[in-house]
């Protein structure tokens, strides 16, 4: 689960992404602080819904990382609670969930993208360095989970062209990512830019987070019971 | 309708239940009610010959039709009355309202209070045979039919035990109002007032008295209820837990000195606990086309140790087309396995439309030119490129923009 490999780590001269770390787990919170070592500023963690949100606040973070599943509401509870005084805070969720509901309802609820815990310190940092840019990342796996609830018909009364459907050429980008593929990499075989690959999956992401199509709330019921 | 009188002798004597019905009402009307009474002999007496003529259907009789019940009740209470009217035996016109209120009542809350035994005894003779619990206004989640009054609904159905408790309180101010009326209309209550105040007042007393006391022991059921299943939840989990991950992890400590091994059994288990929270248990990689394209994934990845990283988009049952679509699958990822598994973890992604599906498997080794396969190496060949034809599907092999493989195979299904 992957790599979206940068337009690198932070430009020359920029003082590298600060952030705190949210997750229940002690073990990993100390993981992840030794891997991405000096490519981030870690200024703080935090392993409940309350301290991270005092944390955050506090500290006021380029990025957080979240983990989807804590104690007492989760990431989403997280976002939402901070969003109160800081509506601008970006978030990267993090997480070992393979739940597409869970990951669809943190980055719905405003998280910027979505990566697995078993991801590089080298490619996490750099998804950091995206985040804080404002750009979406997509894993593989958030690609194929987005894929599949925009997927299928719903009635032409109740689309909403701007925020239900995705463009063919989303649909494209977005099948280069579900199939590992590097932002760098898909520029090439599309023949666009980088800068356009990233306005197409940010582009993404607003629709996910916005629309309103009945298929992402009733996902990952109806992913269940398709027969 | 009521007690399923006509219905049971309607099947007893195999003719429609409508006239037995029809015959019943004329009859109450042109007797004035002595039919009435002739039915509710006969249902005293019925019921246990119904319920074995008909003993699979009686359950299909839930507390739905309560209120059509106890309106039946209320009316039956109305032709006794008009049948001892006519008969002579009267008391007083005072009489009426408050007995037909009060049976009406007291129909509802039995409706309510009944055990589900009693119910379905009761219920022996089904109306006009199966037939949805809900058509006259009540609901009742499958299930939950037969529960007595204080039981606690199951999860979700909420709904019902508000209606329950509507129903209830409709019921007991129905007996109220008719008592209240009974007095009235008897000139003993304006005497009595204060009298009935005071009643009143009591009343209220002793219900913000009980209330809570109620309230406590339905909370205390649900509590109970809920531990019941965490406790069955646990034990399950546990045994998983004991067949899977302990296992493993006996396994790891002994071959802690060989890390592909252990990187294997990791990777294996993760899989696997990850399938089993996800639900995926019930997978039937021999019907569903994206439940064989995951299967075929962790085959390859527990044949060769490489990681294959699966995404699959939509679903399908499986068909001959793409059967051959899994198999081709099957043999580009073994492919990638064997040659490519040092680059990076082997990718599969498949989409799968209405009526076709596509798969890409990519990797990042060395890469290869299929022009230059000799014609003696059957695999790609026949396995992918052949099989795929077959079926009217197709395959190309292209080099990736980073070096690599890819591997895109389509075809249509055949149903």
């Amino acid at each position: 689960m992957s790599p979206q490999r940068p337009s690198g780590a932070p430009p020359p001269g920029s003082e590298p992404p600060s952030v705190v770390i949210v997750d229940d787990h002690a073990l990993f919170r100390a993981g992840v602080r030794a891997e991405l070592g000096e490519m981030v500023r870690v200024l703080g963690d935090a392993e409940t819904v309350e301290d991270a949100v005092r944390a955050i606040v506090d500290l006021e973070p380029d990025v957080v990382l979240l983990d989807v599943h804590m104690p007492g509401g989760g990431g989403v509870e997280v976002i939402s609670q901070v969003a109160k005084s800081r509506p601008q805070q970006r978030f990267l969720a993090l997480s070992v969930s393979d739940d597409a509901e869970d990951v669809i309802a943190v980055v719905r609820a405003g998280a910027r993208g979505y990566v697995t815990k078993t991801i590089t310190g080298p490619d996490l940092a750099d998804a950091v360095g995206r985040v804080r840019e404002g750009d979406a990342v997509f894993s593989p796996r958030l690609a194929g989970f987005v894929l599949d609830a925009f997927a299928g018909e719903i009635p032409a009364e109740e689309v909403d062209p701007e925020l239900d459907q995705l463009t063919p050429r989303e649909r494209e980008v977005l099948r280069h990512i579900a199939r590992g593929y590097m932002y760098k990499e898909i520029a090439l075989k599309l023949s666009i830019s980088v800068k356009t690959v990233e306005a197409h999956v940010s582009s993404v992401l607003r629709k996910l987070q916005l629309s309103s199509r009945h298929e992402l709330s009733r996902w990952a019921v109806t992913r269940r019971l398709v027969d | 309708m009521l007690g399923g009188v006509c219905a049971g002798l309607a099947r007893r004597f195999d003719v429609d239940v409508l006239a037995f019905r029809v015959g019943a009402v004329v009859l109450a009307i042109g007797t004035s009610g002595l039919a009435a009474l002739a039915y509710l002999v006969a249902w005293g007496l019925l019921p246990s010959t119904g319920s074995r003529l008909e003993p699979a259907s009686r359950r299909r009789r839930g507390r739905a039709g309560s209120w059509r019940i106890a309106f039946g009740i209320a009316l039956l209470a109305l032709s006794v009355l008009l049948a001892f009217r006519a008969v002579g035996v009267w008391w007083s016109d005072a009489l009426v309202w408050p007995l037909i209120l009060a049976s009406f009542g007291v129909a509802l809350l039995w409706g309510l209070t009944r055990p589900s035994g009693a119910e379905e005894e009761d219920g022996a003779a089904v109306e006009r045979g199966p037939r949805p619990r809900d058509t006259a206004g009540g609901r009742s989640e499958p299930g939950t039919g037969a529960q007595g009054f204080l039981a606690v609904p199951d999860g979700g159905s909420a709904r019902e035990a508000a209606l329950r408790f509507s129903r209830a309180g409709f019921g007991v101010a129905l007996v109220l109002a008719a008592a209240l009326l009974f007095l009235w209309a008897n000139g003993v209550l304006s005497a009595a007032g204060d009298a009935a105040l005071a009643a009143l007042v009591v009343g209220i007393a002793l219900a913000l008295i009980g209330l809570p006391f109620w309230w406590g022991l339905v909370r205390r059921l649900t509590t109970e209820r809920e531990a019941r299943i965490r406790s069955q939840e646990r034990a399950e989990v546990a045994a998983h837990l004991h067949d899977s991950v302990l296992q493993t992890l006996a396994l790891v400590q002994r071959r802690s000195d060989d890390p592909a091994e252990v990187a294997k059994l990791a990777r294996r288990q993760e899989r696997e606990l990850r399938s089993w929270l996800a639900g995926s248990d019930r997978a039937r990689p021999n019907e569903r086309l994206a439940d064989a394209l995951r299967g075929v994934a962790t085959e390859v990845e527990d044949a060769h140790g490489a990681i294959v990283e699966a995404v699959v988009v939509g679903d399908a049952a499986l068909d001959p087309a793409y059967s051959a679509l899994v198999a081709a699958t099957r043999e580009a990822l073994t492919n990638a396995a064997k040659f490519a598994a040092d680059g990076g973890p082997v990718r599969l992604y498949a989409e799968i439309g209405e009526d076709a599906a596509s798969v890409w498997v990519d990797d990042r080794g060395p890469g290869f030119d299929p022009a230059s396969i000799p014609p003696d190496r059957r695999g790609v060949r026949e396995s992918i490129i052949g099989r795929m034809e077959r079926h009217g599907g197709s395959a190309e092999f292209r080099r990736g923009p980073d070096g690599g493989t890819e591997v895109e195979l389509a075809v249509e299904g055949t149903t």
